[in-house]
């Protein structure tokens, strides 16, 4: 059995608990182990890289020392956000030995630059790819459109993504489970992020055009990696829906609970049953 | 021993108002060696040239040191009368006592001390002089120009012209370059083939003038004036002496679907083809990377058609040796292909082109007989949006540069998209309009004012097809950074103008230097734009930087005008301030070790190893062998040299030593 680290971050443990479920079910179905970075704490998210770039690097930094205190050679990071800002402070402090030293002395740990941060996609790869054709028991059979968002694939600098203006990964994860990715143009528009709170109109519409975009071009799901996406194409449907003038009804899964559907998992277990836009799981998979 | 004669100037009043000439004359005539000193108000005078020569005579002078002002103002003046006195001239130097003196100190004890210094200097070099000769190089007056575009095309007419042979090499099948591909040319909006066209043939005319197409450089080795090249001329498989160009051979050729290349993959060609009516040679080259004989054995078709026989499957490569005494590079720009661009569709969209490929859709000559119609359905297109700056200006995509080029064709694109399809639309994204160049910025302001073209000043993010439509998103920055949408029917993208594929193996088989982008680089960026730092080897055109057609024909007359001045002598003077590795007597016969690390540092490959063989022809040593030829006195190899065994003609070693020497024992 693999053991991993394993950070959840404070979307995994609120409002995409949906998510958690399906990546430590399909982590137990594919015999990997994760186990929670101690004491972790929070990424600083948007806010703190917005006011205060010490902290912003220090948050990150606390958990990566965490985690290589624990003896974690690679750390599983499902949320996009948190681990966009892992990613990025592990690049700038590894370029640039004074902010390391100071950022080593206010987290009071040594950093390294030996743990492994990765991104949902990157976990599937190295964990689950494998062995997906000997564990998808129940295949789709629709076409889906696969969304990747902004954090997971920029700055491409940092993040070294296979395309940063039409993604592929995920598209390749989908095929091995039977569906069919279309090619549409909207991978890596905005979704009108954090702006939910503050401008949810704004949000409606961004998101609002990227549901009608993939339902346009007939996709059964939108498949995401990111719980902010998520919230933002599914929670946001009934604003999404005032938008368009229209009630959508095309889910947004993600990555892991597609995964956990294929392979025979039950609405519970991939935690759909959370899901606000209803799964109908008998309409996307092959019958 | 020695007999040198000082002369100190006073210069009117320029030297003599601060320092005592009459004293520094005085104390210089008891220097050790000093034969004769005197003081005069003009010394570049007539007579006090006279006295110069009268000294040299009468004092029997060894040789003679004038302190007076710059050797950059009258080195070449007192040299001559030393001459003419019957003086070798290299033992002539100048002490500069007016800029590096007199201008620049007070009248003063320390100002008279300091001139005689800078004359007791050069007395020490006089004293280690040795008479040196102006080198003389043969020059072989045929050029060769590497590249049969309409910058090449240039140099090789101007230089044939000015009576010297020329051989004009081009790796493709015809001459004419981009500039045979283009529809209509700005400002002016005359045809390109027209214009270009009788040019091509004038040069395949011309007696002067050899064509190689279908060839490229292999290697080249020597030196100005001396240039020996190989250049590999590819197997065409067509008998260039038994083709009478009639094209039968192309009509019947199994293969027809091979994207042209001139036709920037809008049309199709066949294996055995020529690349345009128009070409010159206007002889076909079977490609036989996709011929059916090559690949299978079997067909020959095109063998059996022609009425001449002409048709050669077993023809070969050949190499043909060339000497040259000048190169001019002249071999062009490419431009990005639209598989560059990620936002843009990575090249997936068939209705989204280069600037190329429009100039070929609005070319009489081209796929459409120059119908705008759009590659996907052959519609024409109610709406065009183009991209200016597409890849250019923009760090992110590794080209920084402006390619120069693309506001001025956008505009006309623009325009003769609308004289074409009156009721269609043109919208032209830009960052800026950079029109600088005659009759330019109003050629633009006629796109914008008189054809209507709708100029959008801001970049566009992504472009993605729907419904047959391609959705072309950006930004209007002068309307506040409002985000803009237009559903094209087809868009073009002003792509980057880059270097040529191939240009640095180039660069480095002629030592031409070159940056970052693959360009190559002209010697000095103001005052010698058309010279590279090899000496004989020349620029012209877009391989230089991206260039439109009149400044590619400005820099190759410029070019040419330069070959044309070396060819101008028999031989090459050159200065004799060469570096030169030492010779004794058996059996050390040089202190050099042929360690080779001049080799490797010399900035214009001028370093190579000689044998030195007893009677026998056993080769005793080898040693390194300086070029006088190539060597430009840079004295790298000097400083470099572990075993003190290469001295710089007329600053050696022991002459720099005494000098500071001199300096430093001043009193």
């Amino acid at each position: 059995m693999n053991k991993l680290g394993f950070y959840p971050g404070c979307s995994l443990e609120g409002t995409s608990r949906e998510y958690a479920e399906s990546v430590l079910a399909t982590a137990e179905l594919f015999g990997v182990e994760l186990a929670q970075v101690p004491d972790w704490n929070c990424c600083g998210a948007t806010a703190a890289h917005n006011l205060n770039r010490a902290l912003s690097l220090a948050l990150p930094a606390r958990i990566l020392a965490k985690a290589l205190d624990a003896g974690m050679k690679e750390i599983v990071v499902p949320c996009a956000a948190c681990y966009n800002r892992l990613s990025v402070t592990q690049h700038e402090l590894f370029l640039d030995e004074k902010l390391r030293r100071e950022t080593e002395e206010a987290v009071g740990l040594p950093l390294s630059d030996k743990v492994e941060i990765l991104n949902v996609v990157q976990f599937v790869e190295r964990y689950i790819e494998g062995q997906l054709p000997e564990k998808v028991t129940q295949p789709f059979g629709s076409d889906v459109a696969c969304y990747y968002g902004c954090l997971l694939v920029r700055p491409h600098d940092v993040l070294q993504f296979d395309r940063q203006e039409d993604p592929q990964a995920m598209d390749r994860v989908m095929r091995l489970l039977g569906a069919n990715p279309i090619d549409w143009p909207f991978k890596t528009e905005c979704c009108g992020a954090s702006l939910s709170i503050g401008r949810t109109e704004l949000v409606a519409k961004l998101s609002g055009r990227i549901v009608r975009e993939a339902e346009e071009r007939g996709a059964g799901a939108i498949i995401v990696g990111c719980p902010m996406c998520h919230s933002n194409l599914d929670m946001r449907r009934p604003q999404i829906n005032k938008y368009l003038g229209a009630r959508s009804k095309i889910p947004t899964l993600y990555l892991t609970q597609a995964i956990a559907l294929a392979c025979g998992l039950d609405k519970k277990q991939s935690g759909t049953r959370r899901n606000f836009v209803k799964v109908d799981w008998n309409a996307l998979r092959n019958s | 021993m020695a007999r040198i004669g000082v002369f100190v100037c006073h210069c009117g009043e320029n030297i003599s108002s601060t320092v005592d000439c009459e004293r520094v004359a005085q104390q210089a005539g008891r220097l050790p060696g000093v034969a004769f000193s005197a003081d005069y108000k003009y010394m570049c005078s007539d007579p006090g040239q006279s006295m110069i020569k009268e000294a040299i005579a009468e004092h029997r002078l060894t040789g003679v040191v004038v302190s007076a002002c710059s050797p950059r103002m009258h080195e070449p003046t007192f040299r001559k009368a030393c001459a003419e006195a019957g003086l070798n001239h290299y033992l002539c130097e100048m002490a500069n006592i007016r800029e590096q003196c007199s201008w620049v100190h007070p009248k003063d004890e320390a100002t008279t001390q300091k001139a005689f210094d800078l004359v007791r200097t050069q007395v020490e070099k006089v004293r280690n002089d040795n008479p040196l000769e102006p080198i003389r190089v043969p020059v072989n007056k045929t050029a060769v120009v590497v590249g049969g575009g309409v910058a090449g095309i240039q140099v090789a007419l101007d230089v044939a012209a000015g009576g010297h042979k020329v051989i004009l090499v081009e790796r493709d099948p015809s001459i004419g370059g981009h500039m045979s591909q283009l529809s209509e040319t700005f400002p002016t909006l005359d045809c390109s083939q027209c214009i270009l066209t009788p040019r091509m043939v004038e040069a395949a005319q011309h007696p002067n003038i050899t064509l190689m197409t279908y060839s490229e450089l292999e290697s080249m080795d020597g030196f100005i004036g001396n240039f020996n090249l190989r250049i590999r001329r590819k197997a065409r498989s067509v008998d260039e002496k038994l083709c009478t160009g009639c094209g039968l051979c192309t009509t019947k050729c199994p293969n027809k679907k091979i994207p042209s290349e001139f036709e920037q993959g809008l049309a199709f060609r066949t294996a055995i083809y020529t690349p345009f009516p128009q070409a010159v040679p206007n002889k076909p080259v079977i490609d036989r990377d996709n011929c059916t004989w090559f690949k299978t054995g079997k067909c020959g078709v095109c063998g059996k058609l022609c009425p001449t026989g002409a048709i050669n499957y077993q023809q070969q490569d050949e190499i043909v040796e060339v000497k040259a005494g000048a190169i001019v590079l002249a071999t062009g720009f490419e431009v990005k292909k639209t598989d560059f661009f990620p936002e843009y569709g990575y090249g997936r969209y068939r209705d989204v082109i280069t600037g190329l490929q429009f100039e070929r859709l609005a070319s009489a000559s081209g796929p459409t007989r120059g119908e705008i119609r759009r590659p996907s359905d052959g519609r024409v297109p109610e709406k065009v949006v183009f991209v200016a700056c597409a890849g250019s200006r923009d760090p992110a995509k590794g080209i920084p540069y402006c390619s120069k080029i693309c506001c001025m064709y956008t505009a006309k694109h623009a325009m003769l998209y609308k004289h074409k399809v009156h009721e269609g639309t043109p919208y032209v994204f830009y960052m800026d309009i950079r029109a600088a160049g005659k009759n330019y910025d109003e050629f633009t302001r006629r796109a914008i004012e008189e054809d209507g073209a709708k100029y959008i000043r801001g970049r566009v993010s992504n472009i993605y097809e729907k419904n047959g439509k391609l959705v072309v998103r950006g930004a209007d920055t002068l309307l506040g950074g409002k985000p803009v949408e237009i559903e094209a029917d087809m868009v073009v993208l002003a792509t980057a103008a880059v270097s040529c594929d191939g240009s640095e193996e180039l660069a480095q088989k002629l030592h031409v230097s070159y940056d970052s982008y693959k360009f190559f680089a002209e010697a000095h960026p103001k005052l010698k734009p058309v010279e590279t730092n090899t000496a004989g080897i020349y620029l012209a055109g877009a391989c230089q930087a991206p260039k439109d057609i009149p400044e590619s024909v400005a820099a190759a007359s410029g070019a040419a005008a330069k070959v044309i001045g070396l060819f101008a002598n028999d031989t090459l003077t050159r200065e004799p301030v060469v570096a030169r590795v030492n010779r004794t007597a058996p059996p050390i016969f040089s202190t050099c070790m042929g360690c080779g690390l001049c080799i490797s540092i010399c900035p214009y490959q001028a370093i190579d190893t000689e044998e030195i063989t007893d009677r026998s022809g056993k080769v005793v040593k080898t040693i390194a062998r300086i070029n006088p030829g190539l060597c430009q006195g840079c004295g790298t190899c000097v400083s470099f040299c572990r075993s003190k065994s290469i001295d710089l003609e007329g600053y050696s070693n022991k002459q720099v030593y005494q000098e500071v020497v001199a300096m430093l024992n001043s009193d």
